[in-house]
């Protein structure tokens, strides 16, 4: 039996008559890297936010590293790291500071907290920018230092909300590269997002969250394959597919989905979706394998990123 | 029975916040440590010297005699008022300080626990500060006036909590304008500070008993004189009481704001 670090049974969130979240059932097993992904409004911050204590579940179960979240909140925060969407670094001060500080609320000898603050800064390539002040690092920089922060007290279980958003192409694969580090040397990662790059690449398992509901878990390759095709042909350019394309595909039971202009063609058939490239006569086709975005398009009729 | 107040709730972790607060203001000590010197001896210097020259005889003490040791009042009020209304706000509003601190194992009583406790060493910091120079300028005429920053401390606490309320309260910065402008303002012109209260009209008179301030400058007026009567006590127990509903109300208020 392994050991589950977070269990979830019918965790629901409503906030003044408006359910966010509505009665989720999950499991997180030591040492993975769990996501949620779904779009913005789906209840992933409102989940994240459950599990480290800023609001209070309105019912159902829910246990973090086997203590029950309404009555020990404060110890399980002893163990937990926290960095949320926003950053909130302080600014008044500078980045080595922003750690001495944040250290002494878990009561961190001082010794112990410089030894901390360096280490993280140096895994997270601040050292050389400990002096500066927080306003003059880059937004990539920020969020480094705010996972840094998360880490100073070795945590078993580091939450990340959306960790990557708003970040550059570079930062955002420099965070990735560092939490699979971390989750090779055994914290447990949780993390939400609404890019299926990220949950792709980072995540062991994960949920996918809409409107407030599970629609599907697993892993992500496994997922792909639950669900839909693997491969698939974008089609833009056109109003319609013209007849021809469309007997074919219907003949093989090819899946068409289409989201404003764009059609989306699924088959496992390859041989299929180059023929049809062929007989359509719009001008931008892109062939490609299925993501996990594609999932989210095939059980709720929408994509992801708005 | 077991009392469920907000006050029991908080831990110890409220002097980490007060930590944070204090290392953020000696960072920043090249501007914060000068001003509070110089603001009541700019005071004393235009009121006492200029005013005072018309103002010659105040309850048997000059001008300045009477006035300055309010300052050490209006100096502990201004420090905790603007330092958990403004600047809290700011750390709770735009650069969500308070969150960072709740995502560790300090609570959101703990946070704001803190900030008073900060908020009411700015007041006594300023009390001191206008003690010193007062005393320099020889207007203080007691060994009691010593006793006056121990008043101070319960000022500072009473106006921290009151401030912390409104906080708790207004949804952008320009709510504080009717918390200033109809609660701070007139409390430094009506409470004592600049004319005694028998100057105000009987039918009115009354309504200072309900300023905060009034209760801050009637004792720490007479221990400067050395004017000291077991009656001052009632001042001390008014701030007392207050500062502890108002306590109490603002952890309550706080935790509805910002758990949801």
């Amino acid at each position: 039996m392994r050991d589950v670090v977070i269990q979830a049974k019918g965790l629901t969130k409503v906030y003044n008559g408006h359910p966010a979240v509505k009665g989720i059932d999950f499991e997180v097993r030591k040492g993975e890297c769990f996501g949620f992904l779904g779009p913005n409004g789906a209840g992933k911050s409102t989940t994240m936010r459950m599990l480290y204590g800023f609001s209070p579940i309105t019912a159902g179960q829910l246990s973090v590293l086997d203590m029950d979240v309404e009555r020990e909140m404060r110890r399980i925060k002893y163990q937990l790291g926290i960095v949320p969407q926003e950053d909130n670094l302080d600014e008044d001060m500078n980045v080595l500071q922003n750690l001495l500080v944040y250290a002494r609320y878990f009561d961190m000898p001082a010794k112990l907290a410089r030894q901390r603050a360096r280490d993280e800064l140096e895994f997270w390539q601040l050292w050389e920018r400990r002096d500066a002040r927080v306003f003059e690092l880059s937004g990539g920089m920020k969020r480094r230092l705010m996972i840094g922060r998360a880490m100073l007290n070795r945590p078993q279980l580091l939450i990340l909300d959306e960790p990557t958003t708003g970040l550059d192409p570079q930062a955002r694969h420099m965070v990735w590269q560092k939490l699979r580090q971390l989750r090779a040397e055994g914290t447990t990662l949780v993390l939400t997002t609404h890019y299926m790059d990220e949950a792709a690449q980072l995540c062991d398992r994960l949920v996918v969250l809409d409107d407030g509901k599970i629609l599907t878990e697993g892993e992500p390759a496994e997922l792909i394959g639950q669900h839909i095709p693997t491969q698939v042909l974008e089609v833009r350019g056109i109003a319609e597919l013209p007849d021809q394309v469309r007997t074919q595909l219907d003949a093989s039971h090819a899946l068409v989905e289409q989201i404003g202009d764009i059609f989306y063609i699924y088959s496992d058939d390859a041989e299929l979706l180059r023929r049809t490239i062929d007989l359509s006569c719009c001008k931008e086709v892109i062939y490609r394998l299925s993501t996990l975005e594609d999932v989210f398009l095939h059980l709720t009729g929408r994509v992801l990123l708005e | 029975m077991a009392l469920n107040l907000p006050m029991l709730k908080v831990s110890y972790r409220a002097y980490r916040v007060w930590q944070r607060d204090r290392d953020i203001y000696l960072n920043a000590w090249s501007t914060e440590l000068w001003p509070p010197f110089i603001e009541p001896i700019l005071s004393i210097v235009a009121l006492g010297m200029g005013l005072g020259y018309y103002v010659t005889d105040v309850d048997g003490l000059s001008f300045i005699q009477f006035i300055a040791p309010a300052f050490a009042a209006t100096g502990a009020m201004y420090a905790a008022a603007f330092e958990c209304s403004y600047a809290s706000f700011v750390r709770m509003v735009y650069q969500k300080t308070f969150d960072a601190i709740m995502a560790t194992p300090c609570t959101i009583e703990d946070v704001i626990g803190g900030e008073m406790l900060w908020g009411t060493t700015r007041a006594l910091l300023s009390a001191v500060v206008v003690l010193l120079v007062i005393s320099i300028f020889g207007l203080t005429q007691s060994w009691w006036a010593l006793a006056i920053p121990l008043v101070a401390i319960l000022q500072g606490l009473m106006f921290s909590s009151m401030s912390m309320v409104v906080t708790s309260l207004v949804p952008t910065f320009g709510g504080f304008n009717y918390y200033i402008t109809l609660g701070i303002t007139p409390m430094f012109l009506f409470s004592g500070v600049f004319f005694p209260l028998e100057r105000l009209p009987e039918n009115i008179r009354w309504l200072a008993w309900f300023s905060p301030l009034t209760h801050a400058v009637r004792p720490i007026r007479a221990l400067a004189l050395g004017d000291v009567h077991l009656g001052l006590l009632w001042d001390l127990v008014w701030m007392a009481v207050v500062a502890l509903v108002l306590i109490n109300v603002s952890l309550t208020l706080m935790r509805k704001r910002l758990i949801k």
